[in-house]
């Protein structure tokens, strides 16, 4: 291998590396805050990708479909499920949310489609659709099983993935797809050559992440999140719902999945089932930094990345071998750090 | 007669089959101390979680004349009540401003917390001290205090806790317990859970004996101090710390 190459192989290794981050963050938000192992992250970056890409086919995605079901679902759960929800001003505030944001995306993107309008209208689109999806799940699967043990919220996860890989099948086809990229712009850097869309995706990342730092260390609704994630009694006993600090963590983590896969839908091809894999990656790093730790979660991720590249040069027919085998060490070097019972609180 | 601040009627909690708390009524008015003791198991730290809606009850909970016990955890909180657990159940990755400022989450928006805050630091000198260190950090007394003040940032009108002296050095007990007494004056109810019988009974101003999850005597504190079955089973042993 000449220098040319490895610095290629790093370069693609360090921009999924920051891809796997965003996902390990997401995971490790969700897990601390609502102990669900959220399998189903990868989905959402599929979505997002597949979403756009129907965009740009010039065709109505059947995302914003789903969106407004699950949200109309999520409405109707909650006048069941909640007596103390039935004044009008709650009703109307809940219809807007679960209903009317849906389907005012819906409205938007079907006359959007056909027009062509190019990324800086269509990738806000994706973002409010798939993100849309994750405070409903939350609400119709999780949210009722909020006692239930790890075990039981992750076989929920299980269930959400496969039909979210279900359904992809059914709305984008078996098809692969990929997006043109937001900058074909190529930065000769000496021996290096740094594609415009690495930088894309750089950058978005640690804009992301510095959004991330600020919001959960500045300001009282992140520092209410991160209470929740430490302590949920405490946080219960100061008053902090820990329903909707739930559902911010979805939220968040909807978001994030979708805006990854809008990052990489120029640079891979995005089938219906490519999130799984990508998750799990994600899910590798997340593992490595305990499920609790961010900066461990995001640095390892960035490992993740450049193994995964320099794996499928070497040995390119074991490279997902390789990545999950990372896992094993972790693994062990954890349980006989720690000792056997942590499952539970 | 008014309707007291705080008052629990017939209040039952059940784990399956096995009754931990059986038909316990206990009242409690504004700016009083009242106290239950009893030996470890007795089910007073079982009806605190129920008062708080922690655990699912059966019987009246009523406060400031209206039920409560329909209620969400959060919605009691900001109606004014605050329990301090008994494992203080801090947020020990976070600084200890960071803990106070979210005791106060459920105060209005508008509200300034850096009042609330003032009063705290007034009240516990050390926690302004310590305010940028994490809470995890602290030792137990230091803990104890920052759960008190962390409930006294809800501005709340019934304060709840459990074991205040649990694992502390008798002079912090002490200390802990002169500032529930002078809390009083803050026009604020007490329900104190103790196992150190001398101690509680010696501030509060009402207090109720549990057994096996059953109120067994109650009466004014001072009376219940002289009572020569509470000095047998409670009393019989010098000052000790839990």
């Amino acid at each position: 291998m000449d220098p040319t190459i490895a610095l290629f192989l790093a370069q693609d290794g360090v921009t999924n590396g920051a891809i796997y981050a965003l996902l390990a963050l997401s995971l490790v938000l969700v897990f601390t805050i609502t102990r669900v192992i959220f399998i189903p992250q990868g989905e959402f970056v599929a979505y997002g990708a597949l979403t756009l890409a129907a965009f740009e086919r010039g065709v109505l995605p059947q995302t914003a479909w789903l969106a407004l079901l699950l949200g109309a679902a999520a409405f109707l759960d909650d006048l069941i499920r909640l007596p103390d929800r039935r004044s009008p001003r709650r009703v109307l505030a809940a219809l807007a949310g679960d209903v009317g944001f849906p389907a005012a995306v819906l409205a938007a993107a079907w006359w959007a489609a056909p027009r062509h309008l190019g990324p800086l209208a269509e990738v806000p689109l994706t973002l409010a659709m798939v993100a849309s999806l994750g405070p409903f799940l939350y609400r119709l699967v999780f949210r009722p099983l909020a006692e239930a043990p790890v075990l039981v919220l992750l076989i929920a996860a299980v269930g959400v993935h496969l039909a979210l890989v279900g359904l992809g099948l059914v709305f984008f086809g078996a098809e692969g797809f990929r997006t043109a990229p937001f900058s074909t712009a190529v930065i000769e850097a000496g021996p290096a050559t740094i594609t415009g869309q690495s930088l894309w995706v750089l950058g978005v990342t640690g804009g992301l992440i510095l959004a991330l730092w600020a919001f959960f260390g500045h300001t009282l609704t992140g520092k209410a999140l991160r209470a929740t994630a430490v302590n949920r009694l405490g946080a219960r006993l100061v008053g902090i719902p820990t329903a909707a600090a739930g559902r911010i963590a979805f939220v968040l983590a909807a978001f994030i999945g979708a805006l990854s896969g809008v990052l990489i839908a120029p640079v891979t091809t995005v089938f219906y089932d490519t999130g799984f894999l990508t998750g799990l990656k994600g899910f590798v790093a997340a593992i490595i930094g305990g499920l609790v730790s961010f900066p461990l979660a995001a640095a390892a991720a960035v490992l993740v990345g450049l193994v995964e590249a320099f794996a499928s040069f070497w040995a390119s027919s074991f490279k997902e071998v390789v990545v999950f085998t990372i896992i094993i060490p972790v693994l062990l070097w954890r349980s006989l750090r720690s000792g056997p019972a942590e499952d539970e609180e | 007669m008014s309707e007291p601040l705080f008052a629990l009627r017939d209040l039952s909690v059940a784990y399956g089959k096995i009754e931990a708390v059986r038909r316990v009524s206990l009242e409690i008015g504004v700016g009083r101390i009242v106290t239950v003791v009893g030996a470890n198991g007795a089910g007073k730290t079982t009806l605190l979680n129920a008062a708080m809606g922690i655990l699912p009850a059966q019987g009246e909970i009523r406060f400031q004349g209206r039920p409560v016990g329909g209620l969400s955890i959060e919605r009691r909180v900001a109606g004014g009540i605050a329990l301090v657990a008994e494992k203080r159940e801090l947020f020990t990755t976070l600084s200890v401003e960071d803990n106070l400022r979210l005791g106060a989450y459920t105060r209005p928006r508008g509200e300034r917390v850096a009042d609330a805050l003032e009063e705290v630091y007034a009240l516990f000198p050390r926690l302004k001290e310590r305010r940028r260190q994490m809470s995890g950090t602290m030792s137990g007394g230091e803990r104890q205090m920052l759960a008190m003040g962390r409930a006294l940032m809800a501005r709340p009108k019934l304060l709840m806790l459990d074991e205040p002296s649990l694992g502390l050095a008798p002079r912090i007990v002490k200390e802990i317990l002169r500032l529930v007494s002078d809390l009083r004056r803050t026009g604020v109810g007490i329900l104190l859970v103790e196992q150190n019988a001398r101690a509680a009974l010696r501030i509060a101003d009402y207090g109720y004996v549990m057994e096996t999850g059953a109120v067994t005597l109650q009466g004014p504190a001072e009376t219940l101090a002289r009572d020569p079955r509470v000095i047998e089973s409670y009393l019989g042993f010098s000052d000790r710390a839990a």
